[in-house]
């Protein structure tokens, strides 16, 4: 645990800062915390890096009909011609890859491999940062509630953590997307299937940062700043949300940034184990477990979607981690 | 410490009845959502109604949701009457009652279950802790050298792969084309030699991903410590850089490591899901999902209460080591 500081991340750093207007000279600049934060990041080439590749592939996910359209082939759309009827397997080299198929078909129906890497990572972001945002919101909300007020407040929502993370996580999801019925309020079934997932991964999400976030609130409650908003009459909203959250900001975007991959890894192992969005709708956990039977005869059908997911998985790492290091008040 | 030990134990209960009801409330919801008859699981859908109606009389299917959570309850601690009027089964405590499936008792079903998980587990995290927690501290130690950076790098990529991938990866590697393991579970009371080679790849693959974490852990975590006023002192006071780190910076490092590694050992003991699927092994996690896709309600019931129950007691026996670790903590 940090010790608490008056380190503002970015979004914060648009709080006046008297001491950084600084006149025309260009002798000592006063930085802001956010300043100072954005500029080690820049420095960190391995974080900007990972930053990049999440850019780029947000992008792919969001321009997925686009790029299919002009370097694929329809997602759901069976290609018999290229599998080799006797054995359900692609059959050029390599899980079929050719020039036309940049990552080969898929086994027993033909379909393109790259177009449903593609849609499989929309489905795959789609849940990772739905989950987050609710994770944190669920998980500031509260932590700040049970750091500041203390007392029994503080002991239920303790309690409720606890349980929470004594719940067999894996097994319940699983047994809550089972039973799901197809159509709910008109939705379709993927997209029914999208917002269980994001609310089952989020709601277990939660405690993990609601103690980090209770933690800093605890430490932060006794501190001037809040008694003199106390004495001036500030209500407890104004109180938790204009004085102390800012505060919180670093540790909550470390903690989402580094919460997003270890959503998109559940949701994979969800959908490996056959809880996840049903098929033809295509995700990269689907795949891989499809890839279980097959992969001696197909391995590239198994490296394909498990490299996916690893550099997901790991550009979100490489930046969370790098903008933990940059927000960190004690580094240099 | 003995007051203190009486309350925790008393917490454990309490936690795992309020587990209880959650899991009994949801499951018993799940029959009605999906339209199916638990009585007509047991008995088979050829069965006349007379048979069916006896079957539900016999299970308590026909009493209310509160009066079957009671009697769960009481069967878990005195055990209780399977009553059809004509015959009698007594359940034994701690009964869990009869799998809608297959009809055995649930309690010595997941107990033959578990060894799955109690050999993959304890094998898997002694590697683990070790070679996570040696890699932190020697990488904390040599910080910013070649050494640092691989296994830095190293750990990264560990905890961004998914462990079922990487277990595939090391199934056709070295099961099918090298051939060195064998890919079956033995018993280990049956042959200690097999049970060991079926074991070595799942302990491996697992412990990667884990002993990745750990690295990542130990090495933050004593980097931070070693930054801390005590460890300036120690030094200033002349001891010698062994002990300084040996005993006063290790035991600091320890505890949040001790903490996650009680959440983990649990979560594993009560079902390895992903493992199990991946190497074909059936422990509890196995048993969980067949159970699942079948809404075999008292074989759910009694895995999620493993499960909950292996979590809550990790917990509360991490708790306890603290006062042995850190000599911060005092039991009161």
């Amino acid at each position: 645990m940090t010790t608490p500081t008056e380190t503002s991340g970015p979004p914060a750093g648009a709080q006046p800062d008297g001491a950084s207007i600084s006149e025309p000279a260009k002798k000592i600049e006063g930085r802001s915390p956010g300043r100072i934060a954005w500029d080690r990041l820049k420095r960190d080439k391995v974080a900007l890096a990972g930053g990049v590749v999440v850019i780029l592939l947000i992008l792919a996910a969001v321009l997925a009909p686009v790029l299919t359209a002009l370097f694929g082939h329809p997602v759901d759309e069976p290609h018999p011609d290229q599998i080799n009827a006797d054995l359900g397997l692609p059959k050029g080299a390599f899980g079929g890859i050719s020039g036309d198929y940049l990552l080969g078909v898929d086994p027993v129906f033909g379909r393109d491999v790259f177009s449903r890497v593609l849609y499989g990572a929309q489905i795959s972001l789609l849940v990772a940062l739905g989950a987050a945002v609710l994770s944190v919101g669920i998980g500031v909300v509260m932590g700040i509630t049970a750091g500041y007020f203390g007392g029994w407040v503080d002991a239920f929502i303790g309690r409720v953590m606890d349980v929470l993370l004594a719940f067999p996580q894996l097994l319940f999801s699983i047994a809550l997307v089972s039973v799901i019925p197809n159509s709910v309020l008109g939705m379709g079934d993927t997209t029914v299937r999208v917002w269980v997932l994001i609310i089952v991964i989020g709601f277990f999400g939660w405690p993990y940062i609601g103690r980090i976030v209770r933690g800093q609130a605890l430490s932060l409650r006794n501190r001037e700043f809040v008694d003199a908003a106390r004495s001036l009459g500030a209500g407890r909203a104004h109180i938790l949300f204009r004085e102390l959250l800012p505060n919180l900001v670093a540790p909550i975007l470390v903690y989402a940034t580094l919460i997003i991959p270890a959503n998109i890894l559940n949701e994979a192992a969800l959908s490996f184990l056959g809880a996840g969005v049903r098929p033809p709708t295509p995700s990269w956990g689907q795949m891989l477990s499809d890839a279980v039977g097959i992969y001696q005869a197909d391995p590239t059908y198994m490296v394909i979607p498990g490299l996916a997911i690893f550099i997901t998985v790991l550009a979100f790492n490489l930046f969370g981690d790098g903008l933990r290091d940059a927000l960190d008040p004690k580094g240099n | 410490m003995l007051v203190y030990l009486f309350r925790r134990l008393i917490n454990v209960v309490l936690m795992l009845l309020v587990v209880a009801a959650v899991t009994f409330g949801i499951f018993f919801m799940v029959p009605k959502l999906t339209g199916t008859d638990p009585a007509l699981l047991y008995v088979g859908k050829i069965a006349d109604h007379a048979a069916v109606e006896g079957i539900r009389h016999k299970m308590g299917l026909d009493k209310s949701i509160v009066e079957q959570f009671w009697l769960f309850l009481k069967g878990v601690f005195v055990g209780r009457d399977f009553n059809a009027g004509v015959d009698v089964t007594h359940c034994y405590a701690p009964c869990l009652g009869y799998s809608f499936k297959t009809e055995q008792e649930v309690f010595p079903l997941l107990l033959s279950r578990v060894g799955v998980d109690i050999s993959l587990a304890v094998g898997a995290s002694v590697l683990w802790l070790l070679l996570g927690t040696a890699t932190g501290i020697v990488s904390a130690l040599r910080r910013g050298t070649a050494l640092d950076r691989i296994s830095m790098t190293v750990a990264l990529a560990g905890v961004s792969l998914p462990m079922y991938f990487t277990g595939l990866v090391a199934l056709a590697v070295f099961v099918h084309q090298l051939g060195w393991f064998p890919n079956t579970y033995t018993e280990f009371a049956d042959d200690p030699v097999s049970w060991f080679q079926g074991l070595v790849l799942p302990w491996i693959t697992l412990a990667f991903l884990f002993a990745a974490t750990y690295a990542r852990l130990s090495r933050a975590t004593l980097l931070d410590v070693l930054g801390e006023d005590y460890i300036r002192t120690a030094r200033a006071k002349g001891l010698k850089e062994p002990v300084v780190i040996g005993k006063h910076a290790m035991r600091s490092t320890l505890t949040p490591i001790l903490t996650v590694f009680g959440m983990d050992l649990g979560g594993l003991l009560g079902g390895a899901v992903l493992t199990e699927k991946t190497f074909n092994l059936r422990g509890l996690g196995y048993e969980a999902v067949q159970s699942i896709s079948s809404s075999d309600l008292p074989v759910i019931m009694g895995v999620t209460m493993f499960a909950a129950f292996f979590i809550i007691m990790a917990s509360l026996v991490v708790d306890l080591l603290y006062a042995v670790v850190d000599p911060k903590v005092k039991l009161a």
